[in-house]
């Protein structure tokens, strides 16, 4: 099999959310760096990135692209997705729409204002709406240390595509100075270990470094 | 016991999984949540959804949230065709214009929805027209993609109808009701494939669950 090619920098939040499940399944990749600032990712419809090449087939939105890649890789070490079980493939769903829908927005602003923002952009941190981003995702954290004090991982005691799609926000929202936030939840900080566990995790995060331009 | 989704038919939410079991043929009983009085951040709703949203869908004894979530446990339980699992990249260009859908289409259409049905009809105020004016010029550029798309294939994902179109139809309906359903005039294909969905007997059978419980 040809490897499959990821198109966008390494570093994009929704490039890892793909570069994880690559890693998960042992696929074999290549990441096609396209150059954010000169606009070359306006090819996809959208203009988005990442994009995906797999022969003739060519995706982008980054959670499609994965989830195209656990089911073409999936095997008897890595169903990330458990297709093959009604109620299982149904919680990987709701967690998975859950981590775009409610913990995304929560987390994301923080990520922006404390690290993109001036890092990238030379644009100060808006202490406001990290405040307020914060006390979001207090919440949110609150329903998921009572969901992960019941399983050890999203969708029940399996990991899956539920749990690695909050691996890019949250690694960078503990560069932020926020991080201690998940010390007051014990359930989470646990399931969070045992995700940087991961074996691939150091060889992405080499690359996960917000730099300035 | 059976399937029960709580929530207003009323909500683009609750109407996406409504859909999905007409689709499939399933019998199932909606159970009224009362929004406007706060019913749905009161304990007994948040043990059915944590995040005190609509839809809350219950089978058995399994308890799912988020409608997408919902909607492809139905579709998948009844045996539907409509997701194209059984064929690898027919089922990644469904999950790519789902994904659209949620992203490009219904988080323009969201604040539309909400400044010209929410504010005025539940909470008696006026829309407020630079949000609406916003969200109408995403909706547009999202629409161009749409047109170019539907000049080529018949339905988003391809030559086959899927949850990706029917996933649009609960904001569709909104947009055709509200002051702004012009807007889709520039767009034929983009035109002709609503009607196409509006004209699926489970959607018609949702829209006017939908307008009754706006009434």
């Amino acid at each position: 099999m040809a490897p499959v090619k990821v198109f966008g920098p390494a570093m994009s939040t929704n490039v890892t959310r793909v570069l994880v499940c690559l890693e998960e399944v042992g696929a074999e990749y290549e990441v096609v760096h396209l150059d954010y600032q000169a606009k070359e990712h306006k090819s996809p419809p959208f203009g988005q990135i990442p994009a995906f090449q797999d022969g003739d087939v060519v995706l982008f939105e980054s959670r499609a692209i994965a989830r195209y890649v656990l089911r073409k890789y999936k095997s008897a070490d890595a169903d990330l997705l458990r297709e093959g079980n009604l109620k299982e493939v149904a919680m990987v769903d709701v967690w998975t729409e859950v981590e775009a829908h409610q913990y995304y927005p929560a987390i994301s602003p923080v990520v922006y204002e404390c690290l993109i923002n001036p890092i990238m952009r030379g644009v100060p941190t808006n202490q406001k709406a990290v405040d307020e981003a914060l006390e979001k995702f207090r919440k949110v954290l609150d329903i998921y240390e009572a969901r992960l004090s019941k399983s050890t991982y999203l969708a029940g005691d399996f990991l899956s595509f539920a749990d690695l799609n909050h691996f890019t926000y949250t690694y960078y929202f503990m560069a932020t100075p926020h991080a201690a936030v998940f010390d007051s939840y014990p359930h989470v900080k646990g399931w969070w270990e045992r995700i940087m566990s991961r074996p691939y995790v150091k060889k992405l995060a080499a690359n996960m470094l917000i730099k300035a331009p | 016991m059976g399937i029960k989704v709580y929530g207003p038919a009323a909500s683009t939410n609750v109407a996406r999984v409504l859909v999905c079991l007409e689709e499939v043929g399933a019998e199932y009983e909606l159970v009224p949540v009362d929004m406007p009085s706060g019913e749905h951040k009161r304990p007994e709703h948040l043990a059915r959804n944590p995040f005190g949203q609509v839809p809350a869908f219950q089978d058995g004894d399994m308890m799912l949230s988020e409608s997408r979530a919902i909607a492809k446990y139905i579709l998948r339980k009844g045996g539907s065709q409509l997701l194209r699992e059984c064929n690898l990249s027919e089922s990644a260009i469904v999950d790519v214009w789902l994904e659209v859908e949620a992203a490009q289409f219904s988080s323009a259409m969201s604040p539309i929805i909400f400044q010209c049905f929410v504010i005025p009809i539940v909470m008696g105020g006026k829309p407020d027209m630079k949000v609406v004016e916003e969200n109408l010029e995403k909706l547009k550029k999202a629409l161009e993609v749409y047109e170019a798309r539907l000049s080529k294939f018949k339905y988003l994902a391809g030559e086959f109808v899927s949850l990706a179109d029917i996933s649009h139809f609960p904001t569709a309906h909104y947009l055709l009701g509200s002051p702004h359903a012009s807007a889709i005039d520039a767009y034929p294909h983009v035109k002709a494939w609503i009607a196409d969905i509006m004209a699926r007997p489970s959607v018609k059978k949702v829209r006017e669950l939908m307008k009754m419980a706006s009434a």
